[in-house]
């Protein structure tokens, strides 16, 4: 009969020289495996721009020219950055609690829709009404999520679809309230050939702009900075990020230890929301997206690439803010792609194959890993 | 009420409320059995755009319809590969995965579609004999463009499938109980991926439909959200194919208004309320039916096999 007790570990110097090489391979194989699937995605959008006529190494340089090398353009990359980054913080809090929440697009704008309510009407002032309209945004943003965290848990609707179906109502009741005056739209003689606009924030409610090295921003990106380390903190060093963590990861746990679902659930998603409400409020206020006015579109795919943002970075708020730089580059740099013949949209496909080739090497890790315990155990036996 | 009863007995609203219910049978019959094998397939949506892309470019090239709605299918399926062997070989997050491969078919095609030309030479309609002759309704259902047709056996073939096939026994083991399904030599993952690889192929084919059998010309917009709505048919019909089905034609009809309505001249509700309207009533239909129903038990766990 075999003995299936395992034997304890003979710790002879050969024996510690193979573990450690083992794990040298380790490291090696994880960075090897990154650095196939990023190569494997950039030569696929490589082949794709080479396929249609134009020139990798012009898009290459493009991007570059526009996100940062160029005079004046880190600024705008970290104009969108902020808002990206705090799409992604709010998306890194509820996915830690196990939902999926998909319509940041949406929150974002009806965030941005409440906010400009505020903004354009509250008297006041100025700092006090910057201060309210960011508070309107996190409401406007809340609410939206919490209706489908509402639907979730107490209707049984999956979140997955509410939230997603919901950016579209968001797009259509922004689009109805700017066509009211009761609402969002400016008065007749504020706006030229009657567009769908809101009235323009006044000068003294709006977010100050800092201009370093002949590059402006606005100040929000020190906020989302603070905010990403609140998040990173929050989720790592408290009870409720510790209970928060504890339903994600799996929830009859959670359950038994006392972490009520619902609560924290909801309490997640109002969060979520309220980051990507936020965002849309500071957008709105911050400058670099229009004129301080609401438009239809006004989101412009800003909640979306947040949500890849936070996919990427693996629900680590940290490493989110690099992500959201690097994402922001794309969107600022594809503004230089004209030149190059490219049609824009390239770097979407960019984004998307990226995101999709990052979820290649930890899967393909973890299946290695499994079959090496696997075949330990086996030999122990 | 003279305007409903006007609309109610107009033949548009029928034939455009089928119209847009088979695309979101196409969508729905797929996406069931995915359900019923345990992945809440989001890509869908993308699944539907990549097969009315795809057709509409060959359509050019090829000429011939058949070969064009199999491209739309094929276009489709390769899709449903990525989302199969992400989701359910390796273990990445099916919604992850779903959620991306939408955004990346949305940006392919916004990339790919610069210079086309989006008329796109259409199906003809034929009329069925005598069924056709049927007040009301008969037009609507046998007197549409024939890649319409395709929709009626595809939606029996799916219940045969599921319900009286082994693999279909397979595929509902695997979704109600992996564990189960596995240690009694189900294979659970390749079930749940072939199931995706069958939503992948009639997605592709319903968006090839609506491209060459109902629109007639493409844009990146075509879809525009319709795939999350089939999704929404299947919950909302319990997961029961028959269900799955009304709600197919519920939603469908709800989506139709925004055409059917300002065509009568009856535009009471606003344009934008009539763009919201399908969402809003999928999501109270939902939110009505949905804690009503059981789901598939394993539905959106990902099944991975402990060590043995």
């Amino acid at each position: 009969m075999t003995d299936i007790v395992a034997q304890p570990a003979e710790n002879s110097p050969d024996e510690i020289l193979a573990a450690t090489r083992g794990r040298h391979l380790v490291i090696g194989e994880v960075v090897g495996l990154y650095v196939l699937s990023i190569a494997a995605a950039l030569v696929l959008a490589g082949l794709l721009v080479a396929v249609t006529g134009g020139s990798a190494a012009d898009v290459f340089n493009a991007l570059l020219d526009g996100s940062v090398r160029n005079p004046g353009r880190w600024g705008l990359t970290l104009g969108a950055a902020a808002p990206l980054l705090l799409v992604a913080l709010g998306t890194i809090v509820n996915s830690r609690a196990g939902l999926v929440n998909i319509g940041q697009e949406g929150q974002l704008l009806i965030g941005a829709a409440f906010a400009t309510y505020v903004g354009v009407r509250l008297p006041g002032p100025g700092p006090i009404v910057v201060v309210a309209l960011c508070g309107a945004g996190i409401i406007g943003g809340a609410l939206w999520a919490g209706i489908a965290g509402g639907l979730r848990y107490w209707r049984g609707v999956p979140e997955v679809l509410s939230t997603l179906l919901m950016v579209i109502i968001a797009a259509q009741a922004v689009g109805y309230g700017l066509k009211n005056e009761g609402l969002l739209l400016s008065a007749a003689g504020n706006r030229a050939n009657r567009n769908q606009v809101s009235e323009q924030l006044a000068s003294d409610t709006r977010i100050p702009r800092l201009t370093w090295f002949g590059n402006e921003f606005p100040t929000t990106v020190f906020l989302a900075i603070a905010l990403a380390a609140l998040v990173a903190f929050a989720l790592a060093r408290t009870i409720p990020g510790f209970r928060l963590r504890m339903l994600g990861q799996n929830p009859r746990t959670a359950q038994r230890a006392g972490v009520g679902a619902t609560r924290y659930g909801m309490g997640s998603m109002l969060i979520s929301g309220g980051f990507a409400g936020l965002a849309g409020a500071t957008m709105l206020a911050g400058g670099d997206f229009g004129n301080y006015q609401l438009v239809p579109g006004f989101s412009t795919n800003i909640g979306w690439t947040g949500l890849l943002v936070a996919l990427v970075a693996r629900e680590r708020a940290v490493a989110a803010i690099a992500v959201a730089f690097t994402f922001a580059g794309l969107r600022t740099g594809s503004g230089f792609l004209a030149a190059t013949g490219v049609e824009r949209k390239i770097t979407d496909v960019v984004q998307a194959l990226l995101v999709l080739a990052l979820l290649i090497p930890p899967a393909v890790l973890y299946i290695r890993e499994r079959r090496r315990a696997l075949n330990a155990a086996k030999e122990r036996v | 009420m003279g305007a409903v009863w006007d609309v109610l007995t107009n033949e548009v609203t029928y034939s455009s409320a089928v119209r847009f219910a088979a695309l979101l049978l196409f969508a729905a019959s797929g996406e069931w059995v995915a359900e019923r094998a345990g992945t809440l397939n989001i890509s869908v949506e993308g699944m539907l755009l990549s097969g009315a892309f795809a057709s509409a470019v060959s359509i050019d090239l090829v000429d011939s319809m058949w070969l064009a709605l199999l491209i739309g299918a094929l276009a489709g399926l390769l899709l449903s590969t990525v989302q199969a062997n992400l989701s359910h070989r390796l273990p990445a997050d099916q919604f992850v995965v779903g959620l991306t491969i939408n955004i990346l078919v949305l940006g392919l095609v916004g990339f790919l579609d610069d210079g086309l030309d989006p008329s796109v030479a259409g199906a003809g309609v034929v009329s069925v004999p005598l069924l056709s002759d049927i007040p009301l309704i008969g037009p609507a259902l046998f007197a549409q463009s024939w890649p319409l047709y395709l929709v009626y056996p595809l939606v029996p073939a799916m219940w045969w499938l599921v319900y009286r096939t082994r693999w279909g026994l397979e595929v509902r083991a695997a979704g109600e109980d992996p564990n189960s399904a596995d240690v009694s030599g189900i294979r659970v993952n390749a079930r749940r991926r072939q199931s995706i690889y069958l939503v992948g192929l009639t997605s592709g084919l319903g968006g090839a439909y609506f491209v060459l059998g109902a629109v007639g010309s493409f844009e990146d917009s075509i879809i525009g959200g319709r795939g999350f709505i089939a999704i929404a048919a299947v919950i909302f019909g319990g997961w029961t194919l028959k269900g799955s089905v009304a709600g197919c034609v519920l939603f469908g009809a709800v989506v139709s208004f925004r055409l059917s309505l300002p065509q009568q001249g009856y535009d009471a509700l606003g344009t934008e309320l009539l763009q919201a309207l399908p969402y809003i009533v999928t999501i109270a239909g939902m939110a009505m039916f949905a804690h009503r129903v059981r789901p598939p038990a394993a539905l959106a766990k990902p099944f991975l096999r402990g060590l043995k």
